[in-house]
C-alpha cells in the first residue's frame, strides 16, 4: 500500500490523473491530465456510451428495466410526507405513444438521454450537473444546490428531486434529500465492465430491446445497427445528439 | 473558536487513548483490518481532504480501482455493532464517525446521501471478468453469437 502522508501534493496529483508536463519557459509548466491508455479504468474520451431502444421488440406489459433500476440504484420507495406519484423518482419510465390515424400504440423507456450537448449542464449554476469524457450525463450531489434548473431545462423530464430523506442507500447509488438525480447509465457497473441493470433486465425477460454499446467504435453491434437501420433521437429538431436512441417509435 | 477546538480535539486524538487515563476524550472505537500505512494520526487530521480529492476522481474521472479513501472502504474496518451484533448507522452515537465528531461539534453530511453501514451488495464492487455473465466483454459475445446465428438462418 502506498503511503498518503509521504506523498507530495504533486505526487496525489499525479495518482489521480495522468499528467504530462510540458516546460514552457524557465519556471512556468504546463501540465495536461488525461489520455486513455495511460489508465484503462477510468472514464475514456475514446468512447461514448449509449443505448439503442427497439420499440417493436418492447413489449407493452413489461417493465423489467424499470423494477431491475429501483433494485439497482435503490429509488422508488421514498416515501415520507412527500410522497405522492408527482414527488416520486423516476430516473426510468415506460412510454406509451399511439397514433392518433392508425391507432398503432408502442412502448418504451425513456430515461436521462445522455445528451451530447445537455441543456442540464448548460443551465446548472454550480457546475453540479456535468458530463464525462464518455459521454455519460451525471449529477455531482456533492456540490448540488437542488436549485432544480436542470429538471426545467431537460425536455425529456429525466430528471428528478428527492423530497425525503433517504436511509441506508445503495452503495450503487448515493442519493439524497434535496438534489436531483437521474439515470447514471449505470456508472458504477460500466466502470467495472459490467452492462447497465435495464440491458441485463431486458435481455433476461426475453425481449432484448436495448442494445448497449459503445457509439465512438463503427464495429460495435450498435454503431453497425445505427448505421444500417433507421432510428431516431428524441426531440432531434433540438440538435442535443442524445446517446439514446430509438427504432420503430 | 471551531477551529481552535478542532485543532484541540486533534491534539487530543493524537495521545494514545484510553477511556480512563484521558477523562472526557472520546474512546475511539476499535477497528479491524490492516491498520494505515501513514497511522491513524494522519487519518484523523486528513480524512476530509482525501475523501474530498478521491471523491472527485471517481465521480469525475470514472476512476474506479485506484480509490484508497472511499466511504464504502472505511467501513470494512470501522465499524461499530450494537447488542444484537448489527453495525449501528449514523443515527446511533456510538457510530465511528459520530464519536469524534459528536466532541468536536462538526456535523458531517456525508449521510444524507451515502449509507453509514457496510453493505452486502458486494456484486459491482470488482472489475468485472469476462466469465460474469453481466460482463461488457460477454454481453458482446452473445450479440456476436446471435448475430451469425442470424446470418446462417438467413442464408
Ligand atoms: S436527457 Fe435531460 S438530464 Fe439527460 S443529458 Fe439530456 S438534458 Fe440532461
Ligand atoms: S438542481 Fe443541482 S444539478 Fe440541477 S441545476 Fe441546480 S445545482 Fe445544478
Amino acid at each position: 500500500m502506498t503511503n498518503r502522508a509521504e506523498m507530495t501534493r504533486r505526487d496525489i496529483l499525479k495518482s489521480g490523473a495522468a499528467v504530462a508536463t510540458l516546460t514552457l519557459a524557465p519556471g512556468v509548466t504546463l501540465m495536461t491530465f488525461g489520455g486513455s491508455e495511460a489508465n484503462a479504468a477510468r472514464a475514456d474520451a475514446g468512447k461514448r456510451w449509449g443505448l439503442l431502444i427497439d420499440a417493436n421488440k418492447c413489449a407493452a406489459d413489461c417493465s423489467a428495466c424499470v423494477t431491475a433500476c429501483k433494485t439497482e440504484n435503490g429509488w422508488g420507495n421514498d416515501g415520507g410526507e412527500h410522497s405522492g406519484p408527482e414527488t416520486e423518482s423516476a430516473w426510468i419510465r415506460k412510454v406509451t405513444l399511439r397514433d392518433k390515424h392508425t391507432g398503432r400504440q408502442v412502448s418504451a423507456p425513456v430515461m436521462c438521454q445522455h445528451c451530447e450537448s445537455p441543456p442540464c449542464v448548460d443551465v446548472c449554476p454550480t457546475g453540479a450537473s456535468m458530463q464525462r469524457v464518455d459521454g455519460i450525463v451525471l449529477v455531482d450531489k456533492h456540490i448540488c444546490i437542488g436549485c432544480r434548473y436542470c429538471m426545467m431545462a431537460c425536455p425529456f423530464k429525466a430528471r428528478s428531486f428527492v423530497h425525503s430523506d433517504v436511509p441506508e442507500q445503495s452503495v450503487n447509488a448515493p442519493r439524497g434529500k434535496g438534489v436531483v438525480e437521474s439515470c447514471t447509465l449505470c456508472v458504477h457497473r460500466v466502470d467495472r465492465g459490467r452492462i447497465p441493470a435495464c440491458v441485463e433486465a431486458c435481455e433476461a425477460s426475453g425481449n432484448s430491446a436495448i442494445l448497449f454499446g459503445d457509439l465512438k467504435d463503427p464495429e460495435s453491434p450498435i454503431s453497425r445497427a445505427l448505421k444500417q437501420y433507421s432510428s431516431i433521437a428524441l426531440r432531434a429538431d433540438l440538435e442535443l445528439n442524445p446517446g439514446v436512441r430509438y427504432q420503430n417509435l | 473558536m471551531r477551529l481552535i477546538l478542532a485543532f484541540l480535539v486533534l491534539l487530543g486524538l493524537s495521545l494514545p487513548l484510553h477511556a480512563d487515563d484521558h477523562e472526557g476524550l472520546p474512546a475511539v472505537p476499535k477497528a479491524t483490518g490492516e491498520p494505515h500505512p501513514e497511522g491513524n494520526e494522519y487519518w484523523r487530521k486528513n480524512h476530509m481532504t482525501l475523501l474530498l480529492h478521491d471523491r472527485d476522481l471517481t465521480l469525475r474521472e470514472g476512476e474506479r480501482e485506484d480509490i484508497r479513501a472511499s466511504l464504502e472502504s472505511c467501513f470494512d474496518c470501522h465499524t461499530v455493532k450494537d447488542e444484537a451484533g448489527e453495525a449501528v448507522t449514523i443515527e446511533d452515537e456510538r457510530h465511528f464517525c459520530r464519536v469524534c465528531h459528536d466532541y468536536a461539534a462538526v456535523k458531517p453530511d456525508c449521510f444524507t446521501c451515502h449509507r453509514s453501514t457496510p453493505s452486502d451488495n458486494v456484486a459491482n464492487r470488482l472489475m468485472a471478468t469476462p466469465e460474469e455473465p453481466n460482463s461488457i466483454a460477454a454481453y458482446l459475445e452473445r450479440l456476436k453469437a446471435l448475430e451469425a446465428d442470424e446470418s446462417e438462418a438467413s442464408q
